[in-house]
């Protein structure tokens, strides 16, 4: 290919003052960028105003989007069943069989269960959700996992809510603007979910590992307990997210805790709750109030 | 064939002149456009898709080198830091490194063809993912450098079609299209 037009400035002064000032510009911008940066570094939530100002202009578009993903996925969902229409029917009519007999077990037990709950005179702490949304927008082009969902402070949205999906856990928020807010996702490096197994409680923290997939670590340390199929909830402890939220299913045993997938797959959610932070309440009186200092 | 703004092969049909507006304003409009693209597509669980935004900054410059001048790297890179989730500025530093590195070379090597660029433009791709997730782990991400892979590899083959999508919006910048008088 032939080499471009000759740039070389010569003797003229005009071009050698402009090829100067083009290539301290160029400067310009790494000394800038490199300011940007460690003023990020030092100090990370000094650019959220900007950035959510940013997020909520392209908030309709954002809305956009996520209904033609929403739409595209109908569509493959409607090629794949149309081959395997059959097989599902056969397994549906049967699983619809075993599940109207779960059903009337599960009314018993609720039954049950609310009887015992008037009997400890305990009320039902299920908090109202403060706003449904759509997740518009995730950093896809980034090692970090954020996404944007199209509710900010006008519907009461504030920092540090969990989001959820009807399968699970999504995240929480991180930044909020007018009308829209930045979700940390689970599967972020940096979120840390206090979690149990659903169903005996063994505690852990459930991290998220970069690749979309959760390395669970245990905090009891020793024999692991965890097997293939473990249904990890979240736990409640430390505040923020509400106890027994569904969150992973563990796939792959570790020496001292699990990798785990993510139940509530962001990609796959077309709705996503946001809910109050939720806080324990005061811890029950203790059967020996006189204990209290010895221990 | 790379050609600077001094003499650009304007296909003037009688009567007629690309408009200026179009000339000028396209390149940062695609590249705009190509740091929100990528966010739209899906919510992704792992760094799959390219960053399309620095694919596109790196094309124009490798299809017109001149034509975005030196420190396009600085109001093009804080638009995709406010919408990238990379701590703000990395853009904005790592964009203008980039464009000073491709002006360097440009000058030295002259003689190009579809290979060398390519081979530029794989080390100017893997070094920027590299570099951004080494500042977000500054930042105190902790991620390992295996999850950053595959979205090396999809970005060093989707950049020769990138760079076709850039040829094709040439075309269409200097369609002349205002009459003249």
């Amino acid at each position: 290919m032939a080499p471009p037009a000759n740039r070389r400035s010569g003797f003229s002064r005009r071009a050698q003052y402009s090829t100067f000032l083009s290539y301290t510009a160029g400067v310009v911008g790494v000394v800038v960028g490199l300011g940007l940066v460690v003023t990020s570094l030092a100090r990370p939530e000094a650019f959220a105003g900007v950035r959510s100002v940013a997020t909520d202009a392209t908030e309709p578009v954002g809305q956009a989007t996520a209904a033609g993903r929403s739409y595209g996925r109908d569509v493959f969902a409607s090629v794949a069943g149309f081959f395997t229409s059959g097989r599902e029917h056969a397994r549906l009519k049967r699983e619809l069989a075993e599940a109207k007999v779960r059903l009337v077990e599960a009314q018993a037990i609720e039954a049950e269960n609310r009887r015992l709950k008037r009997l400890l005179a305990l009320k039902d702490a299920e908090p109202d959700a403060v706003a449904f949304a759509r997740l518009t927008r995730s950093t896809s082009a980034s090692s970090r996992r954020f996404a944007i969902v199209d509710a900010g402070r006008d519907e009461g949205v504030t920092k540090g809510m969990p989001v959820r999906s009807a399968t699970g856990l999504v995240g929480r928020i991180l930044e909020v603007g007018a009308t829209s807010a930045r979700v940390l996702l689970i599967t972020d490096t940096e979120s840390l979910v206090p979690v149990r197994r659903a169903t005996d409680g063994v505690p852990a923290f459930a991290q998220g590992h970069g690749d979309g997939t959760i390395r669970v670590r245990l905090i009891n340390l020793g024999i692991n307990p965890l097997k293939k199929g473990d249904v990890m909830v979240s736990s409640g402890s430390g505040g923020l997210y509400r106890p027994g939220t569904p969150m992973a299913v563990v796939t792959e045993i570790l020496r001292d805790g699990a990798i785990a997938r993510v139940l509530s797959n962001p990609s796959n959610t077309d709705f996503v709750m946001v809910e109050p932070v939720w806080g324990p309440s005061e811890p029950p009186p203790s059967a020996k109030p006189d204990d209290d200092e010895g221990d | 064939m790379p050609i600077t703004r001094s003499d650009p092969p304007v296909r003037r049909r009688i009567n007629r002149a690309p408009s200026p507006l179009l000339a000028h304003s396209l390149p940062w409009l695609t590249i705009l456009l190509g740091s929100l693209v990528p966010g739209w597509l899906l919510i992704a669980s792992a760094p799959v898709l390219p960053p399309v935004g620095f694919l596109l900054f790196i094309a124009w410059r490798q299809l017109r080198p001149g034509l975005l001048p030196i420190w396009s790297g600085l109001p093009l890179g804080l638009f995709d830091d406010l919408y990238s989730g990379q701590p703000f500025g990395s853009a904005v530093l790592l964009w203008s490194l980039a464009a000073i590195v491709l002006e360097f070379v440009e000058a030295r090597v002259p003689w190009r063809n579809f290979l060398t660029e390519w081979l530029l433009a794989i080390g100017l791709i893997v070094t920027y993912i590299v570099l951004c997730l080494g500042l977000n782990n500054l930042a105190g991400a902790g991620a390992p450098l295996r999850i950053i892979l595959p979205q090396i590899v999809i970005s060093i083959l989707s950049y020769p079609l990138v760079g076709r999508f850039v040829a094709v919006v040439d075309r269409i910048r200097l369609t002349p299209i205002v009459v003249l008088r």
